[in-house]
């Protein structure tokens, strides 16, 4: 879209006051799917299992299956539920939501619809400037996630134009948690912050219960947003878009954005907001129409007969809510204390996702300064460069093992960066790249003196230089040492070689 | 040889047990039945490919001491609604022609374990939408006492096999009325147990909170001994009872040997005996009212107001849910797949596929739940109707304040003529008025012969219902009734079908 069809962010908040609300999916990680014993894809370590290989007849919807519901799947979303300081429901209902697509075997999707197991709470939610803001929460229902169709043949990748479509019904029945906020108002110039915020918030949450391995980039969490505009002054809200495949922290943040920006230009021009739901376009940064939403959708919601109602004893909620883990935010800000990193690189790994990975590697033993640089450093630049999430590159574990060689001397900087792409590409341990590439830091002071040696040979001056007290003059041969060794010397060792052969040999 | 099609399947346990005869002898004996007549009453959809094999390996478990049921090596017939791994399953449904499931219902795995041994899968109205077995996507099924009329529906299939001895027992499916009523047109006997009795896993769903799977046979005592088999908690369905059931076949057992009714109460639906009922019908009826009276049964006459909307109610709740469980039926993954011409989207080959499909009824139906299922729609019909249900079952608890069971006719006619009904659903669905309220209310209802009908001499059944989880004191009953009325005529009626060739 030309930027000519979208208004400066701020002028759009002069004349139009934007309200927002979210809609968070969570994949949760038990072993077994929503309403049957095939094993859950959202439960595996590993991405891409085989198509259609995680599959009993109910997740293709055979004549005469029947759905069993999750008794831990129902304690997570309970769990959940709590941690969203949402009221549990003493006795919830599934319901059957009805619409034919292919990507639903049975043709309708078993959701909770008028009674869910958790409603009415608030969620604590920490911005850039430390603020925080409570994000009023609505619900959170139970639901079963849907297959997924591949479009081939067409030029856009989507249904419209495709040869034919490819469905894969392994997530056909994973167990989800829709948690949806009420509209909020009054974010201001911050609403696209407060989502992104937000998001993370709910993906901090879920790890910390160990409900769902929450990887955006699996779609293990995904978020819709909801945008409206009311001009200033008006009380009733404005006609709302929902913006899906919004599938990073940072993009809800751009799609949140965008939408106020878009709609701004067509109010303002007299125009009107099409309530529809619309494709977030990563790689360009814009909203597409898809699906418009009008009274025509009826999903005929009726009980699902199949199941009986969900019934949450005050004795299970009350033990889910002992075992409840730290609040997000109360959890930032103790960690925040004990690593004592300054506010501005706090904010900076909040602000990247990356708070589980870093409190994850520090607590398997890296030093703090040491768990933050190799986040926010190499693995967020190898991400960004992949697209990927830098949470998918690399464990704990492997940090661990490729600090404790630089501590012992055994790798450099240089190599370590070496080492730490291998890891990403799967070549193995820190310990079995060093050996199998020969990666490890030349320790052998005879290859270095001999290295030393022809590097003044080309350049004898050096040793004067360095005599008469140009101590810098010693990087030049540090530079030709390193590059004769393919960087698999040790710098400092080498500095301190050539100062004492200088002094030697006057 | 021939003989023993003739008796009861506890004789032909009885025997098998003896060694006065074979598993294979009486499975041969009842598919020379079968071959023999099958032409002229279409009782069956599919035909097992195996049963000797399997009637030989009960009889060698027999012969190495093993007998794992009552009824091991007795044959059987399943209605075509129970997914079985080895004989097509289509539900009667040409949407599903050709279709073997790769899993068993839990009722068939039981069969199996059981080691009954299964003949065939038996006609239905597609989907066990119809009450006639006329609207079968395949073909009709005649009823053996008059080949011109109706064997009923939706199971006519199971319920004429059993009366023409094709097999000793089957099993049906009732959702609302579609064991009971066929028992009633076949002189057989019919059960639908408490709903949540009998696993529905692999039972291709019509309407899920009314659909339950039960014994049809010839008498109280066969269908006690197969309710035995079949009913028990399933893991795999979250609607089944978990608590364990008393023996069915020990509640038949006692009620034949019970000397007379005293202190046994009983209601009469009064709105279950009255409009719609045939004047033949009825006679059947108080004749055995007045053989419960005769034997100190305390006879009452029971009000359940309700009863009136159940025609009305059912015809929103079942389609509303049969039109969601048959939306799976979109040729994406198994059964019929239409194309049509051109370049069609997926869409187009859904719509193409269930038009050619499915039957003008299932068609009906779908269409029906689809509205009471809409926005803006759903409180008055869906709604409504699962209110008058909550008002009926509360009728029902009242009436068993004061009674031990209730009676009404189990059909209000005998046998109609096939095509009679053919042509006005309505009517159709009216025959459904004095079966639907048991299913509605979720509680257990059996049909047995009561006599044959002075006008056409076909026919008529008495319906009996008990509480909810209360199945054995149907049995009980059942049989002292069953019992009573066949000492009244002589001749036990499920015994003496005409010989059809």
């Amino acid at each position: 879209m030309a930027s000519a069809d979208l208004m400066d962010f701020d002028k759009a908040l002069e004349l139009f006051e934007p309200v927002v609300g979210f809609e968070v999916h969570v994949e949760l990680s038990t072993q077994t799917k929503m309403f049957s014993s095939a094993p859950n894809p959202a439960a595996m370590e590993a991405a891409g299992v085989d198509p259609n290989t995680c599959l009993t007849p109910l997740c293709i919807g055979l004549p005469g299956s029947l759905p069993v519901v999750n008794g831990t799947a129902v304690e997570y979303s309970i769990s959940l539920g709590l941690a969203l300081g949402c009221d549990i429901a003493p006795v919830s209902r599934f319901a059957r939501k009805n619409y034919f697509y292919p990507d639903l075997g049975k043709n309708y999707q078993i959701s909770q619809y008028d009674e869910p197991i958790a409603f009415e709470g608030s969620v604590a939610v920490e911005l850039d400037d430390g603020s925080l803001v409570d994000v009023p929460i609505e619900r959170a229902h139970m639901e079963e996630d849907a297959g997924k169709l591949t479009h081939v043949g067409g030029a856009t990748g989507r249904i419209q134009g495709a040869e034919y479509s490819l469905v894969d019904y392994n997530r056909a029945g994973v167990p989800l948690v829709e948690i949806v906020t009420k509209p909020i108002e009054g974010l201001e110039h911050r609403v696209g912050e407060l989502g992104r915020a937000y998001v993370s918030t709910v993906r901090d949450m879920v790890r910390a219960l160990g409900i769902s391995h929450a990887r955006m980039e699996r779609g293990n969490l995904r978020c819709d947003a909801n945008v409206s505009l009311r001009p200033r002054g008006q009380k009733e809200y404005g006609t709302r878009t929902e913006t899906k495949n919004v599938n990073s922290f940072r993009s809800i943040e751009r799609a949140v954005r965008y939408e106020v920006q878009r709609q701004a230009a067509i109010l303002a021009a007299g125009g009107s907001i099409t309530q529809e739901t619309r494709h977030w376009h990563e790689d360009t940064g814009v909203t597409s129409p898809g699906r418009p939403k009008s009274d025509a959708d009826d999903y005929r919601y009726f009980p699902e007969p199949d199941l009986l109602p969900v019934e949450a004893s005050s004795e299970l909620v009350e033990s889910l809510r002992a075992a409840l883990p730290e609040q997000p935010v109360e959890m930032r800000r103790r960690l925040k204390g004990n690593w004592k990193f300054s506010d501005v690189d706090f904010q900076a790994i909040v602000n990247a996702g990356l708070l589980p990975e870093v409190h994850a590697t520090i607590e398997a033993g890296v030093d703090p300064a040491a768990a933050r640089k190799w986040w926010m450093g190499e693995l967020s630049r190898i991400a960004n460069d992949r697209g990927v999430e830098p949470g998918s590159l690399a464990t704990p574990e492997g940090i661990k093992g490729l600090q404790h060689l630089i501590d012992q001397g055994r790798l450099n900087d240089k190599l370590a960066r070496t080492v730490l792409l291998a890891m990403v590409d799967g070549e193995g341990s820190p310990e079995e790249i060093v050996a199998a590439r020969g990666l490890e830091v030349v320790s052998d002071d005879g290859a270095l003196i001999a290295a030393i040696d022809e590097a003044l040979a080309a350049d004898p001056g050096v040793l004067d230089k360095i005599r008469e007290g140009k101590v810098q003059a010693a990087g030049a041969i540090i530079g030709a040492v390193m590059k004769a060794m393919r960087g698999s010397a040790d710098a400092a060792r080498v500095r301190e070689l050539i100062i004492e052969r200088a002094h030697q040999s006057s | 040889m021939s003989d023993i099609t003739h008796v009861s399947a506890a004789e032909i346990a009885r025997s098998l047990a003896q060694g006065e005869i074979s598993s294979v002898e009486v499975t041969t004996a009842y598919l020379a039945r079968m071959e023999a007549t099958e032409g002229v009453l279409g009782s069956f959809l599919a035909r097992s490919s195996n049963a000797l094999e399997v009637a030989a390996a009960s009889d060698q478990a027999r012969s190495r001491g093993e007998t794992p049921s009552a009824l091991a090596g007795v044959p059987i017939a399943i209605k075509d609604v129970l997914c079985t791994t080895d004989m097509v399953t289509t539900a009667g449904s040409r949407i599903l022609e050709g279709w073997i499931p790769p899993y068993d219902a839990t009722v068939v795995t039981k069969l199996r374990q059981a080691g009954m041994v299964a003949l065939g899968k038996t006609n239905m109205d597609e989907f066990a939408m119809g009450s006639s077995t006329e609207h079968s996507g395949y073909h009709v099924t005649k009823n053996p006492w008059d080949i011109t009329r109706a064997p009923g529906g939706s199971g006519g299939g199971s319920a004429a096999a059993v009366a023409a001895r094709q097999a000793p027992v089957a099993i049906g499916s009732d959702t609302g009325g579609s064991i009971r009523q066929p028992a009633a047109f076949t002189g057989t006997v019919g059960v639908k147990p408490t709903y949540g009795g009998v696993s529905r896993y692999g039972v291709i769903a019509l309407a899920s909170s009314l659909d339950q799977v039960g014994p049809v046979s010839r008498t109280v005592e066969d269908a006690a001994l197969l309710h035995d088999v079949i009913a028990g908690h399933d893991p795999h369905d979250s609607t089944s009872i978990p608590t364990p059931w008393p023996s069915m076949a020990d509640a038949a057992r006692k009620g034949s040997q019970a000397e007379s009714l005293a202190g046994v109460r009983v209601g009469i639906v009064k709105q279950l005996v009255g409009e719609g009922i045939s004047p033949a019908v009825k006679q059947r009826f108080d004749q055995a009212v007045d053989l419960i009276s005769a034997h100190g049964g305390e006879v009452v006459e029971i009000d359940a107001p309700h009863c009136e909307y159940a025609v009305a109610a059912y015809y929103l709740v079942l389609p509303a849910e049969a039109s969601s469980n048959l939306a799976k039926f979109d040729s994406v993954r198994f059964g019929l797949r239409v194309t049509p011409e051109g370049n069609p989207t997926v869409e187009d080959v859904m719509s193409a596929t269930r038009d050619q499909g499915f039957g003008d009824e299932v068609k009906r139906r779908i269409i029906l739940g689809t509205y009471a299922l809409s926005a803006g729609y759903y409180d008055a019909y869906y709604g409504s109707a699962q209110k008058v249900r909550t008002l009926i079952q509360r009728d029902f608890a009242q009436a068993f304040e004061k009674v031990d069971v209730l009676l009404s006719p189990a059909a209000p006619t005998s046998a109609f003529p096939l095509g009679e009904k053919l042509e006005d659903p309505l009517a159709m669905w009216a025959g459904d008025l004095t079966t639907i309220p048991v299913n509605l209310a979720g509680i257990p209802g059996m049909s047995i012969p009561m006599g044959l009908a002075k006008d056409d001499g076909l026919p008529t059944g008495l319906q009996l219902m008990a509480p909810a989880y209360q199945d054995a004191r149907l049995y009980e009953l059942g049989a002292t009734l069953e019992r009573l009325i066949t000492d009244r005529d002589g001749v036990m009626l499920s015994m003496t079908t005409p010989e059809v060739i």
